[in-house]
């Protein structure tokens, strides 16, 4: 009765994964200033090149505030792939001079994973980064890898935040200097450091009006030069509600917490209290990260030549660490505490999933679910009584940070949320997973699958005993019942 | 029982163990689940929420049980009945219409469907598809609201969960376990559940029990929404996977990684391009859905026996223990595979069915090579 075995599991993945279409000498993701810098010094070191940018996004994309939180404020340009991609090479002049040095420049182009064998992974060929325009995706291999990513932003939830016009410094800053498309006239700016500053100065030189600054803590967070002295700073304040109409937020309303307040009209609120270096490919990848406060929260672990914990791939520029002089995470936080205390319980922290802080707090599944009487008995608190709080396992329960967003309006909030709930700080990082960008199903599909993997499909584990039914174990039926699922590829 | 304990205390909260533990404590059971992490972190928490597993001799219990278990555990698990199983090629249709055949024959409904009925019972399916077959019974639910309701409910009967607590070993006397250690120290017990999945055998070892076990990770991908189909449950072309009530795509199949286990349980578990091939089946299959964004992939690790089925046993020595591995699909038979664990443990025998085939005495003749007749072994790093 044993069936005769081989040594072979034609259901397993060895040999199924596909080499990459190309392998290169040196793969950069990301063609910010560091991106760019790196691949003109490898090229200039006689190295070939391939420096991949996402940029110019698609403008579907771009509403699905991916990769940086654009808040809906671009104007129609986005939409001209041609003005973008000129505009991109307006924007960065370096882009030019690594062309020049022979650098392969692919503009347009997502990297969505990076795979490299390690705990838990054999099957790699070799080590790829997963890449895709619009119409496909592909593999690429490397023998080096610098990831360039650039930084994220972190919005903060608040009445109304979820209105067009509501975006973060990352988004406004590429919409202004990157794209040359931003949509609004009248901004007002959250956040008084470094990076509420610079958001400031860019408004400045664009032309723009910058109706206040605001700050939830009592001082400013960084050096007001005189030459912003027009400029309103509002400490120990925070945005109370951001108005909408037709077009979005027409005027928001600003006062401290539990305070009286006054309403400003502008077009545009730009949250520039952080950002976080986007560390989303070498998470998916294995890479180990570190909680650095004075590098702007979770970073990679590097050596001191930049080197990740993974083999030749590295990661510099923003994606390394952001310099910030600032405790980032005790000043997000004094941020989120302060904005806890405007709104009610019913402002939205998961816009995809619309899930409210309550929900959040609660742990409360989705209105499609029932909510059954015991659940009422269950929330944030009760689960800290069973071990540490596990973002992970509170996405599961409510759906914050699971949609289609892939949580980056919501990831940092939802974690200092918790973190001020609980008074449990720092709350581990959720972690990523490929695909890092949201890649239609037939975009992301290999529809030149490799013979191997198509012959060996099986839709479970293809062993041939298990799905015997019980009845016929033992008897002469057995034999019969023992079959795959696999389909007959021919 | 001694020290800090209880009655019966689990080793190990994926679906298997907090099941049983909730049977126990319905049963008036003191119990202890004690789980290296959080419960359900590892397959219960990342696999397919399928429910239909007719082979197994504990589906009739199964499917007896999902329509009530919102309300028995006073959670919702998003339990939905039914599947509609798809075919894109007349090798995948001659398949299901094999399956069909199994499940009528065990008095379980299932028809024949043309392609037209296919397109009626869930609108996304391609219009080339081949038809396939309809399950009137099974079904599926979300994995990871389930997990929660079970550990919930255990509690709310008065049953105890120590989350981030490995058991490293068992103390015995007079051929009883008496105690389990941990490094938050012992607790005390008058019998024990080890249902630890892959570490399963790791842990029984230390008892003097062989328990065969080959671990492979497997992967899954989820989409953003799609309109609710009539029926959420829908597979075919090589994969298995579900519609959940938010609208989400969630599905998974194709090739696995044969993995070597260790006592702390995986370091990671990485997901590889083979989401690739998923994408492209799930396109295939749904083409009305082929725009729709993939916005995560995960792996989970699942255990096999060298014969794929599950071993459920109440040891005679030691005569307090009972171990249960569901060998890779244990998330839908767990309302009764719990049942049944917890009549061992009280009992000594299931009450509802016949678990004989599935002793663990099966594998007595077993060779010593037996991953490596079937190819079930680790890619060496030599080799990759
Ligand atoms: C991708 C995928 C898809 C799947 N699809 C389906 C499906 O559609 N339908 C289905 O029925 N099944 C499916 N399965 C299989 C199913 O998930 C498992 O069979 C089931 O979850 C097993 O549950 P378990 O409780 O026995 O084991 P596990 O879920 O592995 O739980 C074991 C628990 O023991 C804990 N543990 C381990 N060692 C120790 C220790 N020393 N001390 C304390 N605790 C310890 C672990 O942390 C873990 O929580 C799938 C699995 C995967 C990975």
């Amino acid at each position: 009765m044993p069936p005769n075995f081989d040594g072979i599991d034609r259901a397993a993945i060895n040999g199924k994964l596909p080499r990459p279409e190309r392998t290169v000498q040196v793969l950069i993701i990301g063609a910010g200033p560091a991106g760019t810098a790196a691949a003109i010094s490898e090229a200039k070191s006689g190295a070939e090149v391939l420096l991949v940018d996402e940029n110019p996004v698609s403008a579907s994309l771009m509403g699905l505030d991916t990769p940086l939180y654009f808040g809906g404020r671009m104007t129609t340009a986005v939409q001209r792939q041609e003005r973008m991609l000129e505009q991109i090479f307006a924007s960065n002049p370096a882009l030019e001079e690594a062309l020049d040095l022979g650098v392969e420049v692919a503009l347009a182009t997502y990297a969505w994973g990076a795979f490299v064998n390690g705990p838990g992974l054999a099957a790699m060929p070799q080590p790829v980064v997963g890449l895709a325009n619009e119409e496909r995706a592909w593999l690429v291999g490397f023998d080096k890898l610098i990831l360039a990513t650039g930084a994220r932003d972190i919005p903060l939830a608040f009445p109304g935040w979820d209105q067009p016009g509501v975006m973060g410094a990352g988004g406004f800053a590429a919409l202004v200097e990157r794209y040359d498309a931003f949509a609004g006239r009248r901004i007002v700016v959250l956040g008084s450091g470094e990076l509420g500053l610079k958001t400031v100065s860019l408004a400045r030189a664009k032309g723009l009006e910058v109706v206040a600054i605001v700050e939830a803590l009592p001082q400013a967070q960084a050096m007001v030069g005189s030459d912003l002295a027009d400029i309103p700073l509002l400490t120990g304040q925070v945005i109370h509600s951001a108005y909408s109409g037709l077009n979005g937020v027409e005027r928001i309303s600003v006062g401290p917490v539990g305070g009286p307040t006054r309403e400003l009209s502008c077009d545009t609120v730009v949250m520039s209290i952080g950002m976080a270096p986007a560390v989303e490919l070498l998470n998916a990848a294995g890479g180990v990260l570190v909680l650095d406060s004075q590098r702007g929260g979770h970073v990679p672990l590097l050596t001191s030549q930049g080197a990740t914990t993974l083999p030749n791939v590295f990661v510099i520029g923003d994606s390394a660490g952001l310099g910030t002089p600032q405790d980032s995470q005790s000043y997000q936080m004094a941020w989120m505490r302060a904005l806890l205390g405007v709104g009610d319980e019913q402002v939205i922290v998961c816009q995809c999933e619309e899930v409210t802080r309550a929900d959040l707090l609660g742990v409360q599944p989705p209105n499609y679910l029932q909510r059954p009487e015991k659940l009422a008995g269950r929330d944030v608190h009760t689960l800290l009584a069973d071990g540490p709080i596990n973002q992970d396992q509170i996405k599961r329960l409510t759906r914050a940070c699971m949609g289609a967003c892939q949580a980056r309006r919501c990831r940092e909030q939802v974690a200092l949320t918790l973190a001020c709930a609980t008074q449990s700080a720092p709350i581990p990082l959720a972690g990523f997973r490929a695909p890092v960008r949201p890649l239609p199903l037939k975009v992301l599909a290999d529809w030149d699958e490799a013979a191997a993997m198509t012959a060996g499909w099986d839709v479970w584990f293809g062993i041939p005993s298990q799905w015997v039914p019980y009845v016929d174990i033992g008897t002469e039926r057995e034999a019969a019942q023992m079959v795959t699922f696999s389909e007959d590829p021919a | 029982m001694t020290g800090k304990g209880a009655s019966v205390v689990i080793v190990g909260g994926g679906v298997t163990g907090l099941s049983s533990a909730w049977w126990l404590a319905r049963a008036g059971c003191d119990v202890l689940v004690l789980d290296k992490g959080i419960v359900g972190w590892e397959a219960s928490g990342r696999n397919g929420g399928g429910a239909s597993h007719y082979h197994s001799p504990l589906y009739a219990e199964e499917q007896r049980l999902w329509p009530l278990m919102d309300d028995l555990l006073g959670y919702p698990t998003e339990y939905r009945r039914e599947r509609v199983i798809v075919a894109m090629s007349p090798a995948q249709l001659a398949s299901y219409h094999k399956m069909a055949a199994n499940f009528n024959a065990l008095g379980y409904a299932a028809d024949h469907i043309d392609s037209r009925q296919a397109l009626d019972l869930a609108p996304l399916v391609s219009p080339q598809n081949l038809g396939g077959i309809h399950v009137k019974f099974g079904g599926h639910a979300n994995p990871q609201r389930t997990v929660q309701a079970y550990a919930w409910a255990i509690q709310d009967l008065g049953g105890k969960i120590i989350q981030n607590c490995a058991v490293t070993g068992f103390q015995t006397q007079g051929g009883k376990v008496t105690a389990v250690d941990t490094a938050q120290g012992t607790f005390g017990c008058d019998a024990v559940v080890v249902a630890a999945g892959p570490q399963s055998s790791m842990l029984l070892e230390k008892l003097g029990i062989s328990l065969p076990l080959a671990a492979a990770r497997a992967e899954m991908i989820v989409t953003e929404p799609a309109p609710l189909m009539a029926i959420g449950g829908v597979d075919g072309n090589g994969l298995y996977g579900r519609q959940t009530l938010r609208g989400n795509l969630a599905y998974g199949g194709g090739p696995h990684e044969w993995l070597d286990v260790s006592a702390t349980g995986p370091a990671a578990r990485p997901t590889t391009p083979l989401m690739r091939n998923l994408a492209k089946r799930v396109a295939e299959l749904l083409p009305s859905a082929a725009h729709l964004r993939v916005i995560r992939s995960w792996a989970g690790i699942v255990e096999n026996t060298p014969d794929g089925r599950p071993v459920i046993e109440r040891f005679n020595s030691p005569s307090n223990l009972t171990a249960a591995t569901m060998s890779g699909v244990g998330f839908g038979l767990s309302p009764a595979s719990g049942h049944a664990i917890a009549d061992l443990v009280l009992e000594g025998q299931c009450s509802f069915t016949d678990l004989s085939k599935l002793a663990l005495g099966r594998f007595a003749d077993l060779p010593s090579d037996w991953r490596e007749q079937r190819g079930w072994v680790a890619i060496s790093s030599a080799g990759s």
